[in-house]
């Protein structure tokens, strides 16, 4: 719950709620509503409980992946990260 | 140096706690309190305390949300499952979570419908795809998490989701440091402030910190050499005399916060007028309820809810742990009955809480090398 997952904007859906987000090359469905102005593809957000809570840089996106992983806690963020159900139909 | 290989620049590290050992004045003792939980994590897991001289103590502060919920209100939510046959859906942190008759996930054993979602708009998902029954979320957190269940609680009206509500545990973090600032027993001398729940509200809330109580507060990241870095910028404020709020997070920290989701709180939430915080006792205004727009939404107005006061077992000294005046191990319970495997008190569920990673990082260590 107090993971913050970083993800890569793939693409952006139709509604304009939801993006494609890629986390070592996981791709799942994340909600971006609470970023303003909307991110576009290529940019880094950082993903809390399903939603985009802040943009980053890929660099601090590559540090918070390494921090993950030194906490032990990189398989809980990628299990939080597959586990996301609302976008799939 | 334990770990030293593990940081990215071991050099930066050292010249970091250099650099702390020449701004702490030796004739004089250190209180810091880090807020949030996953700095509490970071400073067991890197065995930062061994960077510092020993006149610096870091206290653990109450930035842990399962850690600080009073053990009744799981007993509240799980009163719905049998009440109104409810599906109960709630983030894993809470699943192993003691009430009184068993965490969430015995009772899930005994046959009741608990599921555990990544995300509250899952919640919401599960009630869409089973409209003949009721599906509570208890949700729970700070400010990192409170704006997606409000999203979530807008799309459920906006969709009128009729067999959907949520259960607000949702808390907020600077009441309980006013709260802390104010108890009698307090002897901090600065902060290191959240990081995520920051790039929510801002920076500008801990303005009075500063101001009225003259302390120090740095908003920190969460790498062992933001951490080292936060105190050393606490040192030096310490040093001059000044009492200001600095960022060390850098810009995922802006001074006014996320204002979409700052505006989402504030569409669907109001202040409760007080709280209980496990440990901390009652704090007003420090806990979020739904707004009566919302009361369609909201298990709390929407069932009759029992009112579960639990008192968390004599020996466990949670409270004790919580307000910094005990360290984990100086509980009568440590290691003994309260274990990660079978926790007693909530500081122990959480990889969050001080006891559960004093319990992983010091205790096993301690235990494999008498082993």
């Amino acid at each position: 719950m107090c993971l913050a997952i970083p993800g890569q904007i793939v693409e952006l859906d139709l509604s304009g709620h939801l993006a494609t987000v890629e986390v070592s090359k996981v791709r799942r469905t994340i909600n971006i509503d609470l970023l303003d102005p909307p991110p576009a593809a290529g940019e880094w957000v950082l993903i809390h409980v399903g939603f985009a809570m802040s943009r980053i840089s890929g660099g601090e996106a590559a540090e918070q992946l390494r921090l993950l992983k030194m906490l032990g806690e990189d398989a809980q963020a990628m299990a939080e990260l597959d586990g996301y159900e609302f976008g799939s139909p | 140096m334990r770990y030293v290989d593990e940081f990215r620049d071991p050099k930066l590290i050292r010249q970091a706690s250099d650099e702390i050992g020449r701004l702490a004045n030796p004739s004089r003792h250190y209180r810091i309190m880090e807020v949030c939980g996953g700095h509490t994590h970071a400073i067991y897991r890197f065995a930062l305390a061994d960077l510092l001289p020993s006149n610096i103590e870091l206290v653990h502060g109450p930035g842990c949300p399962v850690c600080v919920l009073p053990m009744g209100r799981i007993d509240e939510g799980l009163s719905l499952v049998e009440a109104q046959q409810a599906i109960f859906t709630t983030f894993g942190d809470v699943m192993r979570v003691p009430g009184r008759h068993g965490s969430p996930l015995e009772h899930r054993a005994r046959g009741a419908d608990i599921r555990m979602v990544y995300s509250p708009l899952d919640a919401l998902k599960i009630a869409r795809d089973n409209p003949d029954r009721h599906v509570v979320f208890f949700a729970i957190g700070f400010e990192t998490t409170a704006p997606s269940t409000a999203l979530t609680l807008k799309r459920a009206r906006q969709l009128e989701v009729a067999n959907f509500s949520v259960f607000s545990n949702h808390v907020t973090i600077v009441p309980a440091i006013r709260a802390i600032l104010d108890s009698p027993d307090m002897r901090l001398d600065a902060f290191i402030g959240p990081g995520h729940v920051s790039t929510v509200i801002g920076a500008r809330p801990y303005a009075f910190i500063a101001r009225d109580y003259i302390k120090p507060v740095v908003i920190s990241g969460f790498e062992p050499l933001d951490l080292l870095q936060s105190i050393v910028m606490v040192l030096r404020q310490l040093r001059d005399g000044r009492a200001e709020v600095e960022n060390q997070y850098g810009r995922a920290v802006p001074w006014d916060g996320n204002l979409p989701a700052l505006r989402a709180l504030a569409d669907v939430f109001e202040l409760r007028p007080y709280f209980e915080w496990r440990g901390l006792g009652f704090i007003s205004q420090s806990a979020l309820k739904l707004r009566p727009e919302y009361a369609a939404w909201d298990a709390e107005a929407r069932f009759a809810m029992p009112s579960v006061q639990v008192t968390d077992p004599r020996a466990a000294q949670c409270g004790e742990v919580l307000k910094g005046v005990l360290k984990p191990h100086q509980c009568k319970l440590f290691a003994r009955e309260c274990t990660p495997e079978r926790p007693v008190g909530a500081l122990m569920v959480s990889s969050e809480g001080a006891c559960a990673a004093y319990f992983s990082y010091v205790h096993r260590r301690a235990a494999a090398a008498t082993a």
